[in-house]
């Protein structure tokens, strides 16, 4: 029926994804997926192949269209080959308020792209997010690679996007 | 949730609750809607369907209940003592009806060009619930349909996001192709990845989708529901007997539908019932009488056609042979047997892929399944032998696919490792020649674990896959047997089933004939078969096998080469003999070949008579349209020949009669049930580096010359191949690449084909399908020898 290559995934994505399988009953190995993704897209630089996605389900042994819907599913996935280095700036309410829109409007700028592209040398991506990232305290604010950044100013954006490798 | 399977309630079980007012008596527990619908009180629903579990994902079945909150889902709400529930009150009605504005917030409308339209149960409720006027002016989303193979046309836009599909595939076809990807706003029911469905019951889908976005590609824009007529009739592919419903536009079949009986098909087909229709519209669809002089063919009137036929027959006097199709009507067969038997001969044979007939006289009255189909899904244990019924007959995989989700271990014992969709308990794969020894070893293990004496005094040897299955059967009360086309097909039949039914008759256990054909057992109850006639009556005829050449040969139904175990033989059979009248519904270049006479018969939907199914019911059917040209019944061509011929017992006005006087024969029987002997095996070993042993597996799109002409079934991966399938050490001993050009060789015929490697093949064997033009041109064989193109030497 479906054969795919688990050998896509690394040994050190095994290893986690095992660890993850430990916590569930057998019958809710299902349970493991969300993790098991993480960690594959984290290894797969930010993004998530269908062959990938196929490997996952093979190797936890799911069928690929239970895969496809959690990764589709979550925001945290990409399912597209997209930037190296994962960039949100919030523009909900809060951030808004403090000026979350112009900080987007300076990383464009800065980067060349619109929000939801990546730049053409692969090494940026300017996320679309969708709601609110829940550290209104510090707004307005953004999230590169997991870690939050707060209270922007666009010499802080400057300082932090050129930071990156 | 089955019905059958649930004993009726205790009294302590039961609440009473009250609806609108009128209180109702349900089990605890019951979800609401199953109560009301039971009581024909009516809650719109779109993604509750009672043969799938439960979402409450469409909202569409809101109801008021007394000290709730907010109106509750009628799919989703158990009933509990005391409970009052209002479906019509003003919550109840405005919950509804604003669910049905959501649901017509994204949807396009597009009712016009929407195959669906007239049918829709969105349509429908929107006349009951929807409002007039939207209040929504924003832009509606748009979804990129999917090609989801040649069977199920897509119109995602239209989707209501039920899930129905969704669950079909998970917990009825047992395959999660479809599903929901995205969110919110952005859900999208697809595969995802351009992928084909490829369930054998993947059409089904057809009738769960409550809109238009999944319908029929076959039938897309080609007629309005209510242009349709409809007519009852059976299904003619397998001895399930689905029954159907052949909806009808003028004098065209134009679709194929599920009619509900929960003993045979539930509410479901598989998708050789549902699509095979195409067949009839077929070109090679003869129309009028052909016949064949000095060598030309010419079209020719009955009258020409008849006086033929009936002077070759007459002149063959006991060297007549009829072969008929296993999906013939008992009104044909009875006929077909009164004519043949009429002239003096005995030679009439369904069995036309059997080669061995060595237990003849040990077979009982009819062969099926000993049951009921739902006596299946209540098994303990089932043992599947040499057969693949996913294929061969998919709802009796079906309701062993409920036994297995219960947990009941099913076992097969087979010579190919085919896929099954549920989890095999145990799977023993063999090569052909080592299959009787396979079942002699689990008949003495299982001797041994009942503690009784091995029947066959220990000729057999037992291995720890034998002694682990004989441990999972002890102790269980209801295993069913059953025997599957491969059996059927095997040089070794008689002792394979002699094994079998010593195997039962230790438990005892049922033993289940699963036959090729729509009514292999109505074949057996008219006396379609040499030494028995109607109603089971033995006659005191040798039979001998090989049989003797015929002079005539009377074919109903069948493509020699593709229908026959033995294409090669069966050519030439038909080539030496004076005549061959053809009763067929096809002209083939292969009866043009072979045939004198061509007499154009009705096909499927256009024929009426009966079947007695896998079951042991009788099921008769009408025509729904009238057969193309001047083509007629077969029936009323066999009463023609044979009032012509002055037989007796040819003037029955109606089909009906024909029934009854058949029907009559079989009323006072006693049961006559198999009582095959243990024979010994004369397996041999093959020998030869090049030689593998030859397996074979009708396609389940090949199995009948109608199906064979359905061209969206053709696409189907299920429609086979011309290769030569082996497995992947075997390619590589015999130092073979996949996909490498060979030639075949049996005796002295060759045939130039390709490998492919093919995992469900066991080691030092190969699969070839039957019913293709490769099969088609070779002999029948225990062996094949495969050369690489372009020499021996690997
Ligand atoms: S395609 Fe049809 S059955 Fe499937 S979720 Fe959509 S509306 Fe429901
Ligand atoms: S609105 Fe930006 S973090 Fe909450
Ligand atoms: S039918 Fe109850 S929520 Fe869909």
């Amino acid at each position: 029926m479906q054969t795919s290559d688990s050998n896509l995934i690394s040994a050190h994505a095994r290893a986690v994804i095992d660890e993850w399988l430990a916590k569930y009953p057998a019958e809710r190995k299902q349970s493991a997926l969300l993790a098991a993704l993480r960690e594959v897209q984290h290894e797969n630089h930010g993004f998530l192949t269908t062959e990938l996605m196929d490997a996952v389900a093979a190797y936890i042994g799911l069928p690929r269209i239970a895969v496809y819907e959690v990764a589709s599913f979550y925001s945290m996935f990409e399912t597209k080959p997209v930037g190296h280095h994962s960039i949100s700036v919030c523009t909900n309410i809060s951030c808004m308020l403090r000026g979350g829109e112009s900080m987007l409007e300076h990383v464009e700028k800065r980067l060349g792209i619109k929000v939801g592209e990546s730049t053409p040398d692969g090494k940026f991506y300017l996320k679309l997010e969708e709601e609110c990232l829940a550290a209104c305290c510090g707004a307005p604010m953004m999230m590169v690679d997991h870690v939050y950044h707060e209270n922007l100013t666009p010499e802080k954006v400057d300082e932090i996007l050129g930071g990156l490798a | 949730m089955s019905a059958t399977l649930t004993e009726a309630p205790k009294v302590e079980d039961l609440v009473t609750i009250e609806v609108d007012g009128r209180p109702l008596q349900a089990r605890k527990g019951a979800m609401l809607i199953d109560v009301t619908d039971a009581e024909g009180i009516y809650i719109p629903r779109f993604c509750y369907h009672k043969k799938l579990s439960v979402a409450a994902n469409c909202r569409m079945c809101l109801v008021e209940v007394e000290r709730a909150p907010k109106p509750q889902p009628a799919c989703a709400t158990p009933v509990m003592e005391g409970m009052k529930v209002f479906t019509r009150s003003a919550k109840a009605v405005s919950g509804q009806q604003a669910t049905m504005e959501f649901l017509l917030i994204n949807h396009p409308l597009d009712c016009p060009i929407c195959d669906q339209g007239g049918e829709c149960e969105l349509q429908d409720l929107a006349l009951g619930y929807g409002s007039a006027v939207s209040q929504f002016t924003e832009g509606k989303r748009v979804v990129r349909d999917k090609n989801i193979g040649p069977l199920v046309q897509t119109d995602m836009t239209r989707c209501i996001h039920c899930t129905r599909c969704v669950r079909f595939g998970e917990e009825i076809a047992g395959l999660r192709e479809l599903g929901a990807t995205g969110r919110g706003e952005h859900v999208e029911i697809g595969t995802y990845v351009a992928q084909a469905m490829t369930s054998e019951l993947s059409g089904n889908v057809i009738d769960l989708c409550p809109v238009g976005a999944l319908t029929s590609k076959p039938y897309r824009y080609s007629a309005r529901a209510w242009e349709l007529r409809q007519s009852d009739t059976i299904a003619p592919h397998d001895c399930v007997g689905s029954n159907v419903h052949a909806h009808v536009k003028g004098q065209v079949v134009k679709r194929i539908v599920p009619r509900e009986n929960e003993a045979t098909n539930e509410t479901w087909i598989s998708d050789r019932d549902r699509f095979s229709y195409q067949g009839l519209g077929s070109p090679d669809r003869l129309l009028t009488p052909r016949i064949r002089e000095a060598g030309q063919w010419r079209e020719c009137d009955w009258e020409t056609a008849l006086n033929t036929a009936v002077a070759a027959l007459q002149k063959s006097g006991s060297g007549l042979s009829a072969l008929a199709s296993p999906s013939s009507t008992c009104e044909e067969f009875f006929l077909l047997q009164r004519l043949v038997r009429g002239f003096g001969s005995q030679q009439i044979e369904h069995r036309l892929r059997q080669v061995d007939f060595s237990a003849d006289s040990n077979e009982p009255l009819f062969p099926a399944l000993g049951g009921s189909l739902a006596e299946l899904e209540r098994a303990d244990a089932v043992i599947i032998v040499g057969g693949y019924p996913r294929h061969d007959q998919p709802l009796i995989n079906h309701r062993v696919r409920k036994a297995a989700l219960r947990g009941v271990p099913v076992i097969v014992i087979d010579t190919l490792a085919q896929d099954y969709n549920f989890e095999l308990a145990d799977r023993l794969t063999v090569a052909p020649s080592r299959l009787s020894a396979a079942l002699g070893g689990l008949l003495r293990a299982c001797a041994d674990a009942s503690g009784k004496p091995d029947p066959t005094a220990g000729q057999y040897a037992v291995d720890p896959a034998t002694v682990e299955i004989a441990q999972r059967l002890q102790g269980c009360q209801r295993i069913h047997v059953l025997v599957g086309s491969r059996v059927h097909m095997d040089p070794q039949r008689g002792v394979l089933l002699g094994l079998l039914g010593a195997l039962c008759a230790l438990y005892p256990a049922q033993l289940s004939l699963l036959m090729e054909g729509a009514n292999a057992a109505g074949a057996w109850l008219a006396g379609a078969v040499p030494h028995r006639g109607p109603a089971g009556r033995a006659l005191a005829t040798v039979e001998t096998h090989p049989k003797p050449a015929a002079s005539t040969y009377l074919l109903l139904g069948i493509e020699p080469s593709a229908d026959c175990a033995d294409p090669v033989a069966m050519r030439s059979a038909l080539q030496r003999a004076d005549c061959v009248v053809a009763l067929t519904a096809y002209a083939t270049p292969e009866l043009d070949s072979l045939a004198t006479l061509m007499l154009p018969i009705a096909a499927f939907a256009e024929n009426e008579g009966s079947y007695l199914n896998g079951a042991g019911e009788w099921q008769a059917f009408g025509a729904a349209v009238k057969p193309p040209g001047v083509a007629r019944a077969a029936w009323k061509v066999l009463r023609a020949i044979g009032a012509q011929c002055q037989l007796a017992g040819f003037d029955a006005v109606g089909c009906e009669e024909v029934a009854r006087e058949l029907h009559d024969a079989c009323d006072t029987l006693a049961p006559m049930p198999a009582a095959y002997q243990l024979l010994p095996s004369t397996a041999e070993d093959v020998v030869g580096a090049n030689t593998l042993e030859r397996i074979t597996q009708v396609p389940m799109y090949r199995v009948d010359a109608l199906v064979r002409r359905a061209p969206a079934l053709q696409q189907m991966p299920q429609a086979g191949d011309e290769l030569v399938h082996v497995s992947p050490r075997t390619l590589e001993r015999l130092g073979l690449a996949d996909g490498a050009r060979i030639t075949v060789e049996v005796g002295e015929v060759k045939v130039a084909t390709s490998v492919q490697m093919d995992a469900v093949v066991p080691d030092g064997c190969c699969l070839i399908y039957a019913a293709t033009a490769l099969a088609a041109g070779l002999p029948a064989s225990v062996s094949v020898t495969l050369v690489a193109a372009g020499g021996r030497g690997d």
